[in-house]
């Protein structure tokens, strides 16, 4: 029986959209008052939805527990309460939210304790959110 | 296609164990949650249905009929219950998420389905608001 499991994570961090192929102008234009100078910052929901068989001796697709601990060491201990622009991830990229979504998806996807990765959802405010899946 | 989501809460006790393993292996791997005075939720129940919309009515179904169904098939039976002891689909079955959503879909699938209308596509319980499970009558 093929189930999935989710599990919400809080990252709070900064960034500063800034493409360095634009002019200064280009990027305000672009970017608005995501490219000020300072950079500024948000709090991350960050959703992971794994998929596989349920375990019939325990009920569970994955270990929470185990879940956690791989999230931690892979995703919150490296960008929670840090400036995402700093990070070797994002030297050649722009830390976009879509940008972030896919690189959790690519740090977790060969990481988990059991099951397949189908989905990273990263919420960047109440009102704007990014997937990515497995699947296209 | 249209896919629409009913959402319905309800609150209910359980604990995690395996009768067929030691109690220091349950306690083990289970942890808190292998308490055998039990804990509770208040959980949060999604189901998603697909259909094309009635020409005549705008609707995919009656969101009020699938309210009901809800409430008769699923929350009468967990709602202010011990999932352990008081539901048949967990007497020997774990009461994790993942297995509420996959019994919560059994008990939805015939009556939804035979309804003629959308079809059932999606169950996601959430436990907490950060914890859930998602089941899509897959094998």
């Amino acid at each position: 029986m093929k189930a999935y499991f989710g599990r919400r994570y809080l990252v709070s961090a900064s960034h500063r959209l800034h493409a360095e192929a634009l002019t200064a102008e280009e990027n305000r234009a672009a970017y608005g008052k995501c490219n000020n100078a300072h950079g500024h910052g948000h709090n991350y929901f960050v959703e992971v939805l794994v998929g596989g068989a349920v375990d019939p001796a325990t009920g569970m697709v994955v270990d929470l527990v185990a879940l956690d601990r791989t999230v931690d060491e892979r995703i919150l201990q490296r960008f929670d309460h840090t400036n995402l622009n700093l990070d070797t991830l994002f030297a050649d990229r722009v830390p976009t939210t879509e940008n972030f979504c896919q690189a959790i998806f690519d740090l977790l996807r060969d990481a988990l304790p059991a099951g397949e990765l189908e989905y990273v959802r990263v919420e960047e405010t109440e009102n704007n959110f990014f997937e990515c899946w497995a699947r296209g | 296609m249209i896919f629409l989501t009913r959402r319905a809460t309800f609150s209910a006790s359980h604990y995690y164990w395996n009768e067929a393993w030691p109690a220091e292996k349950n306690e083990r791997v289970f942890g808190r949650c292998a308490n055998r005075n039990g804990h509770g939720h208040n959980y949060t129940l999604e189901v998603t249905v697909a259909g094309e919309p009635d020409a005549m009515t705008g609707f995919v179904v009656d969101l009020k009929w699938l309210k009901d169904v809800m409430e008769r098939e699923v929350l009468s039976a967990y709602d202010h219950r011990h999932l352990n002891l008081e539901t048949p689909e967990f007497k020997n079955t774990n009461p994790t998420t993942e297995n509420i959503a996959v019994a919560a879909w059994k008990r939805l699938e015939p009556a939804i389905n035979s309804a003629g209308g959308a079809k059932l596509t999606r169950i996601r319980v959430y436990e907490t608001p950060e914890i859930f499970a998602e089941y899509r009558g897959e094998a």
